[in-house]
């Protein structure tokens, strides 16, 4: 029997990370890191970094290969029992591939700028913490595209992902948020990823996905999110280490990490619209209403994390009160946006049944009978008369987020909200103030912002007329976009449906 | 309130520590959802290697929470034996 | 400071120049209270394009879906501009009327408020 000691966790993450370092000596450090100081960030002592969970390499590997079994046996087991008939309904099924097609290369991009983080950062720790994210971060696009690959047998929508990230124009809001932060520095981009979208924000994106997956009966989402969500919660504990470090090695940074956080946090809210819009509308079984998840996850929890960080100096991010102005509007002006450019969408859009819309009632008293239900009940009639709203003209869109200028005033929801300002002698158009704060704060870079609407109009895009710019965009016209009612996806449920229900009276 | 919440996976292997934290977190709330338990508490949530193991039977290593975990709220301090979540430094945690 | 950079006067290149769009320039319309159109449009325009001929063959197949665009009196139509109120004159382009590069423009239309007076 051996009788060597075993390790304890904290002696073992020192050899594991501090011992795995060394200072150079053919080449300055300086020259060996270049990003480490533009961004204006003071670091003293990278020695001062420490992993909370302490994860070494081979705890690491020990782990992710336990999780990739686990997950790889059910995602079989879905496949072999043909578990996408087991959905609650086929309208279910957008909701996974506004997914596949919004997020899944989101993962992938944060994984080009973690591998960038995990060979630039001087300190090692953060350099090995940022390795294994980038693990992570490809491990979550490869078993996204994996699971969903299933749903791509059966269901439109899910084939061309790749180029619809590149090329169609909603998913230039999630691919223009990455790319902001993939050019940023490399304190920036944690500042961004790791604190404001995964600690701040990404609750709000597995959360009411994965348990709208398990209350919607999909069974391969809901295990590669909650696999996923295992190593979010260590990215998380990397985004707050990551600010306290900061914080505690210059009182000068303070002020710079402040400026990040009312950026990013404005960048991530406005990007989690779709994920509002998704919670409401897209979920035929409903978890909870985005205004109950902002009101839990950014509210509450976001209110404790901000109340902790002021003994550093930090305050709630610019314009979080906005957010909660927003909340009883958010998902409905987005979903109304949707519905009505659903013929130039990569997933079908709908009127939502009349129990869905008591539903919201009850979830949106001060907002819902007021405002939107008239606009989709009108839809509704219109729709049933031969007249399903196809809107035929581009949408303004806001240079920042690049998302359609939908939303309105913060203190009137009747009223579109609409900033603009002059940089060089040119126009810039926003949809809200935060928005126009980010570009007066970096001009030169967001003046460059590649606006859908605008390269489409520019010749770049396939084509002048709207066919042309989908079937650019991957988009299979007539298949992928359009209406639930009467697509190829309607049609296909009821026929499973009717022959499952069949075979199960003959057995 | 300093809310504070641990979120994991409802699975065989998580039950037994969701149960341990329960016990060890007499003030928490738990709050179950579709495929997931989340545990809330004010200030401090911990979890005991001692309780996990006495509840499993067998050794546990609290890095084995990675596997179950979903999400956290709160500064983590992880020790061999205890895995906390806290609000305030890691000094203040200590006292 | 205008853009954090790793080297000194980094300068962006402007993607929507007026250059990039081939002789025409863009214009942003929406119709105050009339949310069924969740958001303003932006219009690919001639800039000799005359003002009443932008609203005839530019917008109306934009808006005439609306029940309420058959019944606007255009006298009584009120545009807005970076929050000023904007007099058009329909017989002159839209050059002359001022509309440069990335105008945004907002009309409403007294007396009709969208469906049901809802502002829809």
């Amino acid at each position: 029997m051996s009788t060597t000691k075993k390790l304890g966790l904290r002696e073992k993450y020192r050899l594991m990370t501090r011992g795995l370092g060394w200072e150079t000596t053919y080449q300055p450090m300086d020259k060996v890191f270049p990003y480490q100081s533009f961004e204006g960030i003071k670091i003293h002592d990278w020695d001062k970094w420490e992993d909370p969970f302490r994860l070494t390499m081979d705890a690491y590997w020990k782990y992710q290969a336990e999780k990739d079994r686990k997950l790889y046996a059910i995602l079989d087991a879905f496949n072999q029992h043909n578990g996408h008939l087991n959905i609650s309904d086929a309208r279910y099924v957008n909701s996974i591939k506004l997914f596949l097609q919004g997020i899944t290369l989101s993962e992938y991009n944060a994984h080009r700028g973690f591998v960038h983080l995990g060979r630039q950062f001087r300190g090692v720790g953060p350099r090995v913490a940022s390795q294994m994210q980038a693990l992570d971060e490809i491990r979550h696009a490869q078993t996204q595209i994996h699971a969903l690959s299933h749903y791509n047998k059966y269901f439109s929508g899910f084939h061309g992902f790749q180029g619809m990230y590149d090329r169609l124009w909603y998913l230039s809001v999630p691919k223009s948020y990455f790319e902001d932060a993939l050019t940023a520095g490399p304190f920036e981009f944690l500042t961004a990823i790791s604190f404001s979208f995964e600690y701040v924000l990404t609750n709000l994106i597995f959360m009411p996905f994965m348990s709208g997956a398990a209350y919607n009966g999909d069974m391969a989402t809901v295990t590669f999110g909650f696999s996923a969500q295992s190593d979010e919660a260590r990215h998380m504990t990397m985004g707050l280490e990551v600010i306290k470090f900061m914080a505690e090695q210059d009182p000068d940074n303070i002020p710079i990490i402040q400026r990040w956080m009312d950026k990013w946090f404005w960048r991530g809210y406005r990007m989690l619209v779709l994920v509002a819009m998704m919670m409401d509308y897209m979920l035929p079984k409903k978890v909870m209403s985005w205004s109950e998840a902002w009101e839990m996850y950014f509210e509450q929890a976001g209110g404790a994390l901000f109340e902790d960080l002021a003994r550093y100096g930090f305050r709630m991010p610019k314009y979080a009160d906005v957010s909660v102005k927003e909340k009883d509007r958010y998902s409905h002006e987005a979903w109304a946006a949707l519905y009505h450019y659903g013929a130039a969408a990569g997933l079908h859009t709908w009127i939502p049944t009349s129990e869905e819309m008591e539903w919201m009632a009850e979830k949106y008293p001060n907002s819902f009978e007021q405002f939107y239900k008239p606009r989709l009940d009108y839809w509704d009639e219109q729709q049933k008369a031969g007249k399903r709203m196809y809107c035929a003209s581009l949408p303004q869109l806001c240079q920042v987020c690049q998302i359609p200028a939908w939303f309105t005033e913060p203190d009137d929801p009747t009223q579109l909200c609409h900033r603009e300002t002059e940089y060089k002698g040119e126009t810039y158009h926003f949809c809200s103030d935060g928005c126009c704060d980010i570009f007066k704060g970096e001009p030169e870079k967001y003046i460059q912002a590649r606006l859908p609407t605008h390269q489409i109009y520019q010749g770049n895009c396939g084509g002048a007329s709207i066919e042309e710019v989908l079937k650019w965009s991957g988009i299979e016209v007539g298949h992928d976009n359009l209406d639930y009612l009467g697509s190829d996806d309607q049609k296909n449920w009821e026929r499973w449906k009717h022959q499952t229900a069949v075979e199960k009276k003959i057995a | 309130m300093r809310l504070l919440y641990i979120a994991l996976q409802e699975n065989e292997e998580a039950l037994p520590i969701i149960d341990s934290i329960i016990e060890d977190n007499p003030s928490a709330t738990v709050r179950r959802y579709p495929g997931m338990v989340r545990i809330e508490a004010d200030g401090r949530i911990t979890v005991k290697r001692a309780t996990v193991e006495g509840r499993l039977m067998r050794d546990w290593d609290p890095q084995e929470l990675h596997l179950h975990l979903i999400s956290i709220a709160g500064n983590v301090h992880e020790t061999d034996d205890e895995f906390t979540l806290h609000w305030g430094t890691a000094e203040e945690m200590e006292k | 400071m205008t853009v954090n950079a790793l080297y000194p006067d980094y300068q962006g290149k402007v993607r929507d120049a007026e250059s990039n769009f081939h002789g025409g320039r863009l214009l942003y319309v929406a119709w105050n209270r009339h949310l069924m159109f969740t958001n303003p449009f932006a219009y690919l325009v001639q800039p000799d394009m005359k003002f009443g001929d932008f609203v005839k063959t530019v917008m109306a197949p934009s808006f005439e879906t609306h029940p309420d665009w058959a019944k606007i009196d255009w006298t009584k139509v009120t545009w807005h501009r970076k929050g000023e109120s904007f007099a058009p004159d329909c017989s002159k382009t839209l050059k002359e009327n001022g509309l440069a590069h990335k105008a945004a423009i907002q009309f409403s239309t007294p007396g009709l408020d969208g469906i049901g007076g809802l502002g829809i």
